[in-house]
């Protein structure tokens, strides 16, 4: 239930967001969501949809997952994370802090662990429309 | 447009009193030691206290503690397990035994996400236990967490104090509150590092003799809190107020 805390991040930064633009209804939400975190897309919907609040009422929310691309800082080597490739354990402690993909996945070419996420590490807010 | 999770941090420590960040400008001064020290005796005292980590690429509180075989539960995001009247809070729990070789990219992302997924609910204290220097952990912390407050360790060494010196200046000139500083193993009597404290008009908290014992109690918190080390500590005026 990790995605409940990122729905209730969501919302929150949503709502600041509306408030700053003084944004009467908030319409419409983007959200990227980064394979590497391994985010499961129906609790994330269903606690979204659960904490919406009343400025929030008629929001869609778009969410859009993005492959987790890595790329070795060594031999410059790119991949992309596949989950079947890991053990549940290894699986889960990613979920929860997709940093620790440090701890357990190397380079598949030279067996580095200095290797960048370039994109889809976990939840962003793509932009945020409503009606002032 | 944006981290969702960084607008949801003050929201998670909404209910912690003091948040309180252990930190030096060196390693091997014994912050972390005097971190686990501190949050254990403020809760033998009847407070609420939590620890955290966040040394993610060399943490040490879990062998202070001796913590083995904790999982946070997962209720809406990450409770903190209870070690020893402590909510205790570690990326070990995540990487285990094995290496976490993180760049400071790495550790400010997995630094907000803890931050936003952890819900240390009502506690009187949070110890933060700092990784050493002025990097990204530190940057981040007083960034992120509005309300952090600082005890600075050092040792007799100059050297210690060299980059303890520049951590204040930082501290200082971002308004940050700095509570106190520590001067931990002491060998021989010297004012040096109290004048150099007191001369910048911050508290100097005490200090604590060099513990030869010290080691022997690593691993066994009964243990660790009958030494001489978190007895001076547990003297330390200000900590009683």
């Amino acid at each position: 239930m990790h995605e409940w805390a990122l729905a209730e991040a969501v919302i929150s930064t949503v709502s600041q967001i509306a408030e700053k633009e003084d944004l009467k209804e908030v319409a419409e939400v983007k959200i990227k969501v980064g394979e590497l975190q391994q985010i499961e897309l129906d609790i994330l919907e269903f606690a979204l949809s659960q904490l919406k609040t009343s400025k929030l009422k008629n929001v869609k929310f778009h969410i859009k997952t993005v492959k987790a691309e890595l790329k070795c800082r060594v031999c410059g080597c790119k991949w992309i994370f596949r989950k079947e490739k890991i053990n549940e354990e290894v699986a889960e402690a990613i979920h929860f802090i997709p940093e620790i993909a440090h701890t357990y996945i190397k380079c598949p070419k030279c067996g580095s662990p200095d290797f960048e996420i370039v994109k889809g590490r976990g939840i962003w807010l793509e932009s945020v429309r409503g009606l002032r | 447009m944006g981290d969702p999770r960084i607008g949801i941090i003050e929201e998670r420590l909404k209910g912690v009193n003091r948040i309180v960040a252990v930190s030096s400008g060196k390693g091997g001064v014994g912050k972390s030691l005097i971190a686990s020290t501190l949050a254990l005796t403020l809760a033998r005292r009847g407070y609420e206290v939590g620890l955290f980590d966040l040394d993610f690429t060399s943490p040490s509180t879990h062998v202070i503690l001796g913590v083995e075989g904790l999982q946070p539960r997962e209720e809406k995001g990450i409770i903190p397990p209870q070690v020893y009247g402590l909510k205790y809070m570690s990326i070990v729990y995540y990487s285990g035994e094995y290496v976490s070789p993180l760049r400071g990219a790495d550790v400010s992302n997995a630094l907000i996400e803890l931050l936003a997924i952890t819900r240390w609910d009502n506690l009187d204290f949070l110890i933060v236990d700092m990784p050493p220097g002025i990097s990204d952990a530190t940057l981040d912390v007083i960034r992120l967490v509005k309300r952090i407050e600082f005890v600075v360790i050092t040792t007799p060494s100059r050297l210690a104090f060299e980059t303890v010196r520049k951590l204040i200046s930082l501290l200082s000139e971002l308004g940050i509150p700095i509570m106190g500083v520590i001067e931990n193993m002491k060998m021989k009597e010297s004012r040096f590092i109290q004048q150099q404290i007191e001369g910048r008009g911050i508290k100097f908290w005490g200090d604590i003799p060099f513990d030869t014992e010290l080691e022997e109690a690593i691993g066994d918190v009964n243990k660790l809190l009958a030494t001489q080390f978190s007895k001076k500590l547990g003297e330390i005026e200000k900590l009683k107020a």
